[in-house]
């Protein structure tokens, strides 16, 4: 499954356009950056609840497939400018974390 | 579902809270970040799923009114957090899964979210 | 104890140390319990309990030192923060949900995702804000007991 089709069956809110096409290995949740810098893998879907502009290093940092905020929470003026010029893919949703991660999960085992 | 049931579906070891084993969680919050979980309403009883495993887990989830935290990735809590929690009387379990297996186990067994009912 | 039944007042202080997490909480925890002792509804223990929370957190996040104080009587409770601490330039903003200035170091420890007033405000009847940018911060939060 590709990012676009994550975000599409989600239903979520694409907020910067990154390569959707990129496949996605796994899923990782964590609101703590150096924890996503330690146990975060490749090609992993990130969520989240930060919005602010260190999430984008940090996910160009470990290659991260696409950042999915939640809890109806919107990234920063300053995450999507640097979101976009780096290429990461941003959605959002209203759902909670607890919520999103049973749907994901639920998808990416079948 | 009870805590028994979730130590079992989260291959957790129950650390503190062996004796309220049989109390039933209706809902599940799962958060690193303080300030949110005073956001949901925990009118229902909540267990909390995180990573963060600091003493002030443990106080956000006393103002928070939640009954029970999981910390995943087999991170255990140091001694004065689990001193704190007993004191608190909320129950600690570490789980050797990831945040992302947890919250997907259990919500297929039809755990949802804490509704913030303020939002 | 009945809250009908008590005519004085219940206050009392905590001394906040700024930068000291590992007795975060510890104020509102206490004041909490007082509160539930005190046979105070579960909802309005808790409403207090969080914005109480908050406003510690605040101090202990940004200020130098603070005190807390709380006053209970049989109809209302009220909790003031005085810090010593860099101040709030602009209100309006510090009071927008997810705005931050908290430091990378205390995001790191689960805190500063900018919920802090914005919480207060929701849980509290009356919130108010002074402060002087070089100095520091008064909160004065105000919960009526129905």
């Amino acid at each position: 499954m590709n990012v676009r089709e994550v975000f599409d069956r989600l239903g979520l809110s694409v907020i910067v356009t990154g390569d959707l096409t990129r496949e996605v290995k796994g899923c990782y949740i964590s609101d703590l950056l150096s924890d996503v810098m330690a146990n975060a893998r490749e090609g992993d879907i990130w969520i989240t609840l930060q919005t602010h502009p260190n999430i984008v290093a940090v996910a160009t940092l470990k290659n991260i497939a696409a950042i999915i905020i939640t809890n109806n929470r919107s990234p920063e003026e300053e995450t999507v400018r640097k979101a976009s010029k780096e290429g990461v893919s941003i959605a959002a949703t209203s759902l909670t974390t607890f919520d999103l991660s049973g749907r994901l999960y639920q998808m990416l085992r079948c | 579902m009870k805590i028994k049931r979730i130590a079992e579906i989260l291959d957790a070891e129950v650390i503190l809270g062996q004796d309220s084993l049989d109390t039933e969680i209706e809902t599940v919050c799962s958060s690193d970040l303080m300030s949110d979980l005073l956001h949901f309403s925990t009118r229902h009883k909540s267990l909390l799923i995180t990573g963060l495993t600091n003493s002030q887990v443990v106080r956000t989830a006393d103002i928070a009114d939640i009954k029970a935290i999981v910390f995943v990735l087999n991170k255990r809590p140091d001694k004065d957090t689990v001193a704190l929690a007993k004191e608190k009387n909320i129950a600690l379990l570490v789980s050797p899964l990831s945040r992302f297996t947890a919250c997907g186990k259990l919500y297929s067994e039809g755990l949802r979210s804490c509704v913030d009912e303020n939002r | 104890m009945k809250t009908d039944e008590f005519r004085t007042k219940i206050e009392g202080s905590f001394h906040l140390v700024g930068g000291d997490f590992t007795k975060a909480g510890a104020a509102s925890s206490e004041l909490k319990s007082i509160l539930t002792n005190l046979g105070i509804s579960q909802d309005i223990v808790r409403r207090a309990a969080i914005a109480t929370f908050e406003g510690e957190m605040n101090v202990i996040i940004h200020a130098i030192a603070g005190v807390m104080y709380y006053q209970v009587s049989h109809d209302l409770i009220k909790v003031v923060f005085e810090d010593m601490g860099p101040g709030i330039p602009d209100i309006n903003k510090a009071m927008e949900e997810g705005y931050s200035t908290a430091p990378d170091w205390v995001r790191e420890m689960g805190w500063g995702a900018g919920m802090g007033l914005p919480n207060m405000k929701k849980n509290a009847d009356e919130l108010r804000i002074d402060s002087v940018v070089g100095e520091g911060t008064t909160v004065e939060i105000l919960i009526r007991i129905k």
